[in-house]
Formats: C-alpha cells, sequence, structure tokens
C-alpha cells in the first residue's frame, strides 16, 4: 500500500513546550486515521503540520513521497475542514466552494457546475445562493467538507469538525463522513478527543499524550490491549491493577489492565468457578447508567470497578460482593 | 525541492520577515517625523535665550529649566494641573450614567441612537464647540436670559463675585473655562467608560446579588473595579487635552495664562523657544508618568 | 435577566446628552439671528440672509476651504496605507515591544497637540523646511494614522485566523488570500477608519497652527473670526457648514461597521 503521509520524527517546539515530540507516522493511501488525544497533547499542531500552516522544528515529513516541510500550504495536495469551518463570511455558499477552482483559474462556467456537484455529494443541494450566516449548525461542516473536496485532494485533514455539533447530528455526521471516504477512497486524517468518535470512524487511531503518540494501532487493538495506563484510562474506562495485586489474583506479575464490562458479580457466599481469577470487598457505589450497572468495591486498597446489566444483581454499600472474571481477560501493560 | 525554489517561499518560511517588511513603513514615519520632531524640540529645551539680543544660545544648558521653577511659571503649571484633574474628575462623574445606561439597558435602536448621539459631538468640530460656549456664556448670552426669566440672576451674581474662580462674566471665568473643558473633552471619557463597562457580563452581577451583595455593594465592589480601566484610558484623553489646550483659555476666560498659553506665547511673540520647549516637558512627563501607570492597570485593552 | 433602570439613572443620562447637544443647537439658532454685533440672546429677530452673505460677500472663506479640503484627503491616504500595514504587522506578530510599538502609534494623540505642533515646527526650523501645504499634511499624517490603526485593529481581531489560513489551504498564495479574502473582511474598517481620518483632519486647529505658517485652513480661519470677529453671524453659518462637512462622513462611518462593532472613533 503507498503511504499517503509519513512523519519522520517529527518535533515542533514552542519556546520550552514540545507540542509535538518524536513523532514518527505512517499513513496509508485510503486510509482513514484519526489523531486522538486529550486537548493539548499535540494532535492538531500535528495535523497543522501536515497541512503547512505550521513547520516543523526538526524532523521530516512527506506527502506521497515529497518533502513537505519549507512548502506553503498552498502548495500541498491536501485540504482542510477546520474547526471553526472558517467559512469566508462575505461569499455566498457556492462562492465558498468554488474558492479553490477559483484560484486555480477556472472559468466560471467550469466551476460552478463543480461546486453545485460538490454541494450535492455534502447533501446540500440548492444551498448554493446562501450565505454562511444564513446556515443552520449542521450545514456549516457540510459546506467545509465539500469547499476542500471539491479540489479532490489526495488526504483530507479534519480539524474536531463535529465538536460544536450536538450528540444526534454528530452520530448522523460520523456516518455519513465514514461513508463518504470510502466513497472517494482518500486518506481522511482526523483529530478529535472523542474516543467514541475515533474508534467508531478510523481504520487506525494514534493516541497522543503530551506531544507524543503513545500508542497506535487499530480501534481493536487500542481498546484490547492498552500498553499503558493512559491509553486503558482514555480509551473507554480501565481498572488497573498494580504487579502485586494482578500476581495475587491470578494475573502477570506487571501493571495490568481489566476492563469493567470483562467482570461478573457475585455474592459473597457464590463460588467462583474454576480458573476464574476473583477479588472481594465492600461495595462503596452502585451507579445507575441506563442500560449497565457500575459496582465499584474496594479489594484492599485497589478499587475495582464492574459494569453489569441493569438489574442482574443488586448489593447493599458495604455489603460484600466477589467480582470474576477470565484470565484472558487480564492485558499486561507496558507502563503503568 | 531545490534551494531555488524554496527561496520562492521567503514569507512562508520566516513570517517576521513580512512583519518587518510590513511595519517598516509606519515605523520610518512616526519615528521619523513624530519622535524626530519631539527629540528636536527635548534639545531645543537645553538652549538658551540671551536675555539682551534675544537670539538663542545654541550650547547646552540647564538654565532654562531654572527659568521654569520662576514662581509665576510655577504658577501656571499649577493652574494647568488643577484644571486638568478638576476637569477629568468631573467627566467621569458625567459620563458614568450615560455609560452605564449605554451599556447596560439600552438595546437595539435605543443603543444606536446613544452611540450617535456620544460620537456626533464628539467628532464635531473642536472650534464650533468652543464657539457655541462663547455664545452661552456672554454676558447678553442665554445663561444671562435663563437665570433672569428664574429671578435667579442674585445668585448667578453671587457665583461670579465668588474670588478666583468668578469675574466680570462667565465667558472671562474660570468657570467658564472649567465648563467649556468638561464639554468638549467628555466624550472622551464616556466612551472608553462604556467599553468597559460592556465587557462586564450581566450574570457578574447577578451572582454578585446571588452572594447577598446590595446594589450598592454591587456597584462599589463588582462594577467600579471593572470599569476602572476605562475610566482611566478615558482620563487619559481628558487630562493630556486639557493639558495641552491653549485656544479654549484664549476664547473663554480670563487672562491668567495656561501651560499651552504659555508654550504658544513663548515660541511664537517671544521668541522663546528653549523656555517654550522646557515647557512641553512638564506635560510629557506628566503623561509619561500617567500613562505609565495606566498601562500597569490594564487602561489601554479598553481604548 | 436585566431589570428597567432606575429613575435616577436615566435622568442622569439624559441630562448628559443635553448638556453634550444643546449648545451644538444653539449655533443653529444663531445663524439667523438679526444681531450682528453681540451675542444677545434671545434674538432679536431672524433673517436668512447670512447664509447668501457667506457665500457671496466672503470671498476669504473658499481659499482656506480648499486647502483643508486638500490636507484632509492627503492625510486621510497616508493615514490609510501606514495604518493599515500598522495594524497587520501587530496582530500577525507577537515579539518582544510590540506594546511598545503599539504605544507609539497612540503617542500622537495621547500627548497634547501642541507638543506635536510646536515639536514640528522646531524641527522644520531646524531643517530649514518652508511652510507649505506638505508641513500641513505632515502634522495631521502622524495623528489620523492611530484612527486607521484602532479601526482596522479591531477589525483583524475579529477576522478569525483560520481564515486565512483555509485560503492558502485551498490553493491561494499570500497576495491572493489578500485580496480575495484579507481586503474584503477589512474594506469596511477602512472606509470607516478613512472617513473618520478625514474628519479629524479637516477639524484640526492646534497643530496646524504650529504647520501652516502664514496658510490658513478652515479652522484657522474660524479661530481669527472668534477671536477678532466681522460679521458674527456669518461664522455661524460657516459652522454649520463645518458641522455638516465632518458630521456627514462621521454618520457614514457609523453605518459602514455598525455590524457588531462600535471601536470606530474610540481612539480619536
Amino acid at each position: 500500500m503507498t503511504t499517503a503521509v509519513s512523519l519522520q520524527q517529527v518535533s515542533r517546539h514552542f519556546g520550552p513546550v514540545r507540542a509535538v515530540d518524536n513523532v514518527t507516522l505512517d499513513i496509508a493511501e485510503g486510509e482513514f486515521f484519526a489523531l486522538l488525544g486529550p486537548s493539548g497533547s499535540g494532535k492538531t499542531t500535528c495535523l497543522r503540520l501536515i497541512a503547512g500552516f505550521d513547520q516543523p522544528t526538526s524532523g521530516h515529513i512527506e506527502i506521497f513521497g515529497e518533502t513537505a516541510e519549507g512548502l506553503p500550504p498552498y502548495k500541498r495536495n491536501v485540504n482542510t475542514v477546520f474547526q471553526d469551518y472558517a467559512l469566508f463570511p462575505h461569499m455566498t455558499v457556492a462562492q465558498n466552494v468554488a474558492y479553490g477552482l477559483m484560484i486555480k483559474g477556472l472559468a466560471r462556467t467550469e466551476r460552478e457546475p463543480k461546486a453545485e456537484a460538490a454541494l450535492a455529494m455534502v447533501k446540500l443541494s440548492g444551498f448554493g445562493s446562501r450565505r454562511p450566516s444564513q446556515l443552520s449548525g449542521g450545514q456549516r461542516p457540510r459546506v467545509a467538507l465539500a469547499r476542500a473536496l471539491v479540489n479532490q485532494p489526495k488526504v483530507l485533514l479534519l480539524d474536531e469538525p463535529l465538536g460544536a455539533l450536538d450528540l444526534k447530528l454528530r452520530e448522523q455526521m460520523q456516518e455519513e463522513l465514514k461513508a463518504l471516504q470510502k466513497q472517494l477512497g482518500i486518506s481522511f486524517v482526523f483529530v478529535t478527543h472523542d474516543q467514541g468518535e475515533a474508534l467508531s470512524m478510523a481504520d487506525r487511531v494514534a493516541i497522543f499524550n503530551e506531544g507524543r503518540i503513545v500508542q497506535a494501532g487499530t480501534p481493536a487493538d487500542v481498546y484490547e490491549r492498552p500498553r499503558s495506563r493512559f491509553v486503558a484510562d482514555f480509551v473507554g474506562s480501565s481498572n488497573v491493577m498494580s504487579p502485586g495485586f494482578s500476581a495475587a489474583h491470578g494475573g502477570p506479575n506487571a501493571w495490568t489492565s481489566l476492563r469493567p464490562e470483562k467482570i461478573s458479580v457475585l455474592k459473597a457466599t457464590q463460588a467462583p468457578g474454576t480458573g476464574l481469577g476473583s477479588a472481594d470487598g465492600p461495595v462503596i457505589a452502585m451507579h445507575y447508567q441506563g442500560a449497565v450497572t457500575r459496582i465499584v468495591i474496594m479489594a484492599g486498597d485497589t478499587r475495582l470497578t464492574a459494569a453489569i446489566a441493569a438489574g442482574a444483581a443488586h448489593f447493599a454499600e458495604g455489603e460484600t460482593a466477589r467480582l470474576v472474571w477470565s484470565k484472558d481477560s487480564l492485558v499486561a501493560m507496558e507502563s503503568p | 525541492m531545490t534551494a531555488t525554489v524554496r527561496g520562492s517561499y521567503l514569507f512562508y518560511r520566516r513570517p517576521g520577515l513580512l512583519t518587518l517588511l510590513l511595519l517598516a513603513p509606519p515605523i520610518l514615519w512616526i519615528g521619523i517625523v513624530y519622535i524626530g520632531a519631539l527629540l528636536a524640540l527635548l534639545l531645543q529645551s537645553f538652549y538658551s535665550l540671551d536675555d539682551f539680543s534675544g537670539v538663542i544660545v545654541r550650547e547646552f544648558t540647564l538654565k532654562t529649566y531654572g527659568e521654569l521653577f520662576e514662581r509665576s511659571n510655577i504658577e501656571i503649571i499649577g493652574r494647568t494641573v488643577t484644571m486638568a484633574a478638576a476637569v477629568t474628575v468631573t467627566s467621569a462623574v458625567i459620563a458614568f450614567p450615560i455609560s452605564y445606561f449605554a451599556a447596560r439597558y439600552a438595546r437595539g435602536s435605543t443603543k444606536a441612537m446613544f452611540y450617535l448621539a456620544v460620537m456626533m459631538p464628539l467628532w464635531s468640530s473642536y472650534l464650533v464647540k468652543v464657539y457655541a460656549w462663547k455664545l452661552i456664556l456672554a454676558k447678553e448670552g442665554i445663561i444671562t436670559w435663563i437665570a433672569g426669566e428664574l429671578h435667579l440672576a442674585w445668585a448667578l451674581d453671587a457665583l461670579l463675585s465668588t474670588p478666583v474662580i468668578g469675574g466680570p462674566s462667565l465667558s472671562i471665568s474660570y468657570i467658564g473655562t472649567y465648563l467649556v473643558f468638561v464639554y468638549i473633552w467628555l466624550p472622551y471619557m464616556i466612551l472608553p467608560v462604556q467599553a468597559a463597562l460592556e465587557r462586564v457580563p450581566g450574570n457578574l452581577i447577578e451572582a454578585a446579588a446571588d452572594l447577598g451583595a446590595t446594589p450598592k455593594q454591587t456597584f462599589r465592589t463588582v462594577i467600579l473595579p471593572l470599569a476602572l480601566p476605562g475610566v482611566v484610558a478615558g482620563s487619559i484623553f481628558t487630562f493630556s487635552l486639557t493639558l495641552g489646550d491653549y485656544i479654549i483659555p484664549q476664547i473663554v476666560g480670563n487672562s491668567r495664562a495656561f501651560i499651552g498659553q504659555a508654550v504658544y506665547t513663548l515660541q511664537g511673540n517671544a521668541g522663546n523657544i528653549p523656555l517654550a520647549a522646557a515647557f512641553t516637558v512638564v506635560p510629557m512627563l506628566i503623561m509619561g508618568l500617567y500613562l505609565a501607570m495606566a498601562k500597569r492597570l490594564g487602561a489601554f485593552d479598553a481604548l | 435577566m436585566r431589570s428597567e433602570a432606575g429613575v435616577g439613572l436615566k435622568l442622569g443620562a439624559a441630562a448628559g446628552l443635553l448638556f453634550l447637544h444643546l449648545p451644538l443647537v444653539l449655533i443653529f439658532v444663531y445663524a439667523f439671528t438679526t444681531e450682528e454685533k453681540s451675542y444677545q440672546f434671545p434674538p432679536p429677530g431672524y433673517t436668512t440672509r447670512w447664509f447668501s452673505a457667506a457665500w457671496f460677500d466672503r470671498p476669504d472663506i473658499w481659499p482656506p476651504l480648499i486647502l483643508s479640503l486638500k490636507v484632509a484627503l492627503i492625510a486621510t491616504v497616508l493615514a490609510l496605507i501606514f495604518g493599515t500595514l500598522a495594524a497587520a504587522a501587530l496582530h500577525r506578530a507577537r515579539f518582544y515591544g510590540r506594546d511598545s510599538i503599539s504605544l507609539l502609534f497612540i503617542l500622537p494623540i495621547a500627548l497634547p497637540g501642541i507638543i506635536t505642533g510646536i515639536a514640528l515646527r522646531s524641527a522644520f526650523d531646524i531643517m530649514g523646511l518652508p511652510f507649505s501645504t506638505w508641513t500641513i499634511v505632515l502634522g495631521h499624517a502622524t495623528f489620523t494614522i492611530v484612527v486607521v490603526y484602532n479601526n482596522v485593529l479591531a477589525r483583524f481581531r475579529r477576522t478569525s485566523q483560520s481564515m486565512i489560513e483555509a485560503s492558502m489551504d485551498l490553493g491561494a498564495n499570500g497576495p491572493q488570500t489578500f485580496r480575495h479574502v484579507i481586503l474584503p473582511q477589512i474594506a469596511s474598517a477602512l472606509l470607516a477608519g478613512g472617513m473618520l481620518a478625514f474628519a479629524l483632519s479637516f477639524d484640526e486647529v492646534i497643530v496646524t497652527t504650529f504647520t501652516a505658517g502664514q496658510q490658513s485652513t478652515l479652522p484657522i480661519w474660524m479661530l481669527n473670526e472668534l477671536l477678532r470677529p466681522r460679521q458674527r453671524p456669518v461664522t455661524n453659518v460657516v459652522a454649520i457648514i463645518v458641522i455638516a462637512v465632518t458630521f456627514l462622513p462621521i454618520l457614514a462611518a457609523y453605518f459602514v461597521t455598525r455590524e457588531g462593532e462600535h471601536t470606530a472613533g474610540s481612539g480619536k
């Protein structure tokens, strides 16, 4: 497979702040790649380095084999959907979408049908004569998307484009974006701090923390096999056991992650099955969350949370519960 | 990529260069024309006037600054600073209700009307405004007429017979000068105060009320401190403009000079440019201190 | 929600506004008075003859008017160029000393006008520069710059940086981005700043008395009439014209920029 974007030991420092710190990353052609991390983790700076709005302090960036650093944004065959959409307020929607074509020198008669087609692709046919200020919250990201895609970029960069939308609209746009990416077959590089969004849309995810990539892989990979407490906590939620606790409860002698939904809960009187790991402790909280109920116990000084189907069991606070898990569910991690 | 191709993206790769290029013409203009002239002026203040021949002696001396401390000159400075302070305080007091109403209560077209109502006098001709007050304050003018109609002529006479601030008529007294100064510079106070008040979020006032503050306490402990940078920004204008004005006291006022008039007369008829220059250093120093203080109070954000 | 304003506050605000406006109304009244020698109130009678007198009998008004228009026009063009460059540079850059530079542009209006005036005068003396239209322009273009600078800077602050990035991202280079995105964004701010600069220059008298020499701008003409009146009501007629010439651009500037932004004149 061809590499679309390649970052090799790229760093971007702002004074003493290492916004991006020695990042190496390959994004394949046609891949939906998510950059996931909390705010300030360097994911947006990374995207801006690819777009050319910013330049690396050190390291090397290639876009389809061509050196990108030193090249201004208008010389790169990538386009961006901005977090605030950056629609030009003094132009109509159609003029916004046709902007890149106009700059390229296409005649009006050529660019108008192309712009209209791009608007149709994002389901905004007939909106061309409106002003950006006349659009609803759900329509603005679509215009931004059409404006970028009309230029037929080989890579589309998206900087938290759905962050401003409410939940329903966001889920709908997620599906559409994913479908659009499959249909076009180009690479999407998608910045988000929403782990659910990253897991559901991306082919591969890179998780950022403090300017570095702490883990990269398929969504299943990073969810099932977190390599650090940060990933285990940031992608979903997790019980992290110290090496001592893990070894004492039938696990490996290492920092270990155990997902709450892999745990079942028994009364203290019920015996765990053979070959299963278990821990007892008083229940300190029950959180009803609709589909599931989360039960929190203290096993010694380790806090464990289990997620069980709502109504499957009931405990009073302080009552002893027995948490049981298959030993396969324990994931040894490389660092705490 | 070859080096030559890279070279064509010079401004992209060196954004500071573009900034420098943009900044150079205006900086040079202000730097040469304005700062250059100020330095020339400063230089002159270290020269002196030969008392007998009336010729400027171009040798470094502090003699001219010494003359500044003569009794009559100290009086001029004291008089001007007192007037500037009085005008500034009065402007702030009059401006506050207008600004506060415009910022907090006026909406839509009322707000637009308020804004225009302040802008129009601000941008109206300075001389026309001074002239209007010459009409108002004249002995045969509207104030005398109104006082007569209301049978209050005695009060006006009593006011005019007050020592120091009184005079033969309002247009030949400090009261008149003071009124005109306040009138002319008032809009310069209203706008920054309003801008500062606009930035006080409404929920802060609600929060203060929620925490048990009475409206008076809210005003004193929340609104006033937040409006202060605006008042300071406005006072830069009212204070500085009063310090340097020489036309208002010339048209409305008695014969006792203010700094501006002294400078004007010294450089004109008297030809004593060194002393005129030394005189201008006084408002420069005062304003320098004032600006430094204002900067610390964050007044420049309210400009 | 906001409550209604108290009576005291309303009265205070209304009184303040009246204080600002009544004197201007009086100018109009006095332009029609039949009394020529004093400022008698109420006027003994009313006449419109001073308007024709100003037009036909006083040729001394015209040269100052033309000079004032000329100076204001040139000073405005210079202010537009320098003010915009300064705003663009100081908006995009974050460097040490940036605050000091922005202070530099504010200085000509923050320091008393008489200082600017006498400083320029003594600089002309030292250089042996004779007084001309250009010496007046030189003075005016120090304090008109800040008006354009303030207006354009305020607009830049409202324009999101990502708009410029979006343009570059879509293939436009620097000049193209300036023409298609930046210029349309700041156009109305330029117009407003330009008109305010014009009004400011047209009206200026304090600096001008020092930089004009024997030349007479309209404000200097008026000052002379105030100090040595010939036909008092004619001065009123000219005052009305001056109000119109300065007020119309201000009104226009207001309507051009009123969408969400009220900074137009705050830095006069």
